[in-house]
């Protein structure tokens, strides 16, 4: 059951070399069909993510959340789109137009691109990076520059704050996101997501390195804009923040950037600490979804319990907590290596 | 009761052979109303008293504006469907709000939320005050109340959503 995907891949391969396509064209149309599959599994994660994450704000706050369309309510999110689509297009007279329609290209295109690395079960990412984890990172902190394009490029004044709010808190926090993860590349010695799950083979990395679990929870939560760090949309203050000036479609592929992000960072935080496909009984590739799922609630919970925390607060909780705690987790990290390696030598 | 002119009789007789023979019709519109008409967020011009009562509705246990999938209080208007009027438009603000109103996108409805907004309520008679919001917007739904219950609001809206369906 683990390699039943791998196995269609294979035959997808052979079949495609038996009816005298080269290695090299087989393989092309089988990544085709792998980026068509991931880009199908966004946005029904999507669809699925607002339903839940209305329920579960409904459930926290005592309601019911939505459910007079079907069965709890789960067309609500086709009636959004439909509505979303069919909503006028305006394109403000004073915008810089080529980033203002560009920006949410962009964004939800890096987005999906932060798929490719990710391993669903034993070799079975699309894109099995040797630099995975620097690949991820780098480019879920480049989203940061969409909602600049998105904020520069709609010459609106809370537009532009809210932008600049979005990049002085990816400043910030992609020092202690990037610092946590040091430790884990100091234990299991690769950079590679598949090496990385297949070191928690017997212990997850959740016990080795609650330290760092707990600064890249945090970091992370910023760097995805949401729950209590969720400044550069403030409504109260910033109207929509970056997305003021968007309208229909264009504001919902944000919106749609916004959900595959939390949906790829929870994705790899089952990687890094909470053993990726290891598990009992359920095969490999379903046991991934279930505990992204868990994770994206945990997110979905802390949103919805937290009030939104002051701009200087924000920072200098970084500076001064998180940083100091993922560098003291650094130390510990070694320390910890170098003892096992004297226990052992004994 | 909907009158019909002559040329949409003769779709519906078009329709109705085609339906006959096996083929089924449809509109796109009437997909596109069916999601428009149960994603209404509403964008609040609000003073004092009705904006309580629809903050009771949007975020209380005991009425549920997300039931019905209206929970999504949008900030800007470029986002926003609905601008629920709850509240005096006063000569001041009437620019303001006729430039808000024309900065959301189409297709966009408006409901006036209590007497204020319906007729001028109380200040009908004031030097600020217009003497009901359809004077500068039009308005496809009026909510009367003093303030208005958030059970009224659900009508409302529920209301409009049979506009929206052409039930109405």
């Amino acid at each position: 059951m683990d390699l039943w995907f791998t196995n269609i891949a294979n035959y997808i391969v052979q079949l495609l070399m038996s009816w005298g396509f080269p290695y090299f064209w087989a393989d092309l149309i089988l990544l085709l069909i792998q980026w068509m599959c991931v880009l199908a599994i966004v946005v029904l994660d999507v669809i699925i993510l607002i339903w839940l994450e209305r329920k579960a704000a409904g459930f926290i706050q005592m309601r019911l959340g939505p459910n007079r369309l079907g069965p709890f309510g789960i067309f609500q999110t086709i009636a959004d789109a439909i509505k979303l689509m069919t909503k006028e297009d305006i394109i403000p007279n004073k915008v810089d137009k080529w980033i203002f329609l560009t920006a949410p290209l962009f964004m939800i295109f890096i987005s999906v691109m932060l798929y490719l690395v990710l391993p669903i079960g034993e070799g079975l990412a699309v894109v099995d990076l040797d630099v995975g984890l620097l690949y991820f990172l780098s480019l879920s902190s480049l989203t940061t520059i969409c909602v600049l394009m998105a904020g520069w490029g709609s010459n609106n004044k809370w537009s532009l704050m809210g932008a600049m709010r979005a990049v002085a808190q990816m400043i910030t926090y992609e020092v202690p996101l990037i610092l946590s993860l040091l430790g884990i590349v100091m234990i299991t010695g690769s950079l590679r997501l598949s090496d990385i799950v297949a070191a928690q083979s017997h212990v997850w990395l959740i016990i080795m390195q609650p330290l760092a679990l707990i600064c890249y929870f945090i970091a992370a939560t910023a760097e995805l804009n949401r729950g209590p760090f969720d400044m550069p949309e403030a409504e109260q203050e910033l109207t929509a923040g970056a997305y003021t000036e968007y309208t229909g479609m264009r504001w919902a592929l944000f919106f749609l950037a916004e959900y595959t992000n939390l949906v790829a960072v929870s994705a790899l935080f089952v990687c890094l600490f909470l053993g990726g496909w290891h598990g009992p009984f359920l095969p490999q590739w379903l046991w991934i979804p279930v505990k992204t799922y868990v994770v994206i609630c945990v997110f979905f919970w802390i949103k919805w319990t937290f009030p939104r925390i002051r701009m200087d607060h924000l920072m200098s909780f970084s500076w001064k907590v998180l940083i100091p705690l993922s560098l003291l987790n650094i130390v510990l990290t070694g320390f910890g290596i170098e003892i096992f390696a004297w226990v052992r030598g004994l | 009761m909907v009158l019909k002119n002559e040329a949409d009789l003769k779709e519906d007789a078009d329709v109705k052979l085609l339906e006959n023979n096996g083929v089924f019709c449809t509109w796109f519109d009437k997909i596109w109303n069916w999601g428009r008409a149960r994603s209404f967020w509403p964008l609040n011009y609000s003073c004092n008293c009705c904006p309580i009562e629809m903050l009771v509705a949007g975020g209380a246990p005991r009425f549920d504006i997300a039931r019905y999938g209206y929970e999504v209080f949008r900030a800007s208007p470029r986002q926003a469907d609905l601008l629920v009027l709850a509240g005096p438009v006063t000569l001041k603000m009437a620019p303001v709000v006729r430039r808000v109103w024309l900065q959301m996108a189409e297709p966009k409805w408006v409901l006036a939320m209590g007497n204020c907004a319906i007729s001028g309520g109380p200040f009908r008679d004031g030097y600020s005050v217009l003497p009901g919001g359809d004077s500068i917007l039009p308005i496809d739904v009026y909510v009367p109340g003093c303030p208005v219950r958030p059970e009224a609001l659900f009508h409302g809206m529920l209301e409009l959503k049979a506009k929206v369906e052409g039930k109405r």
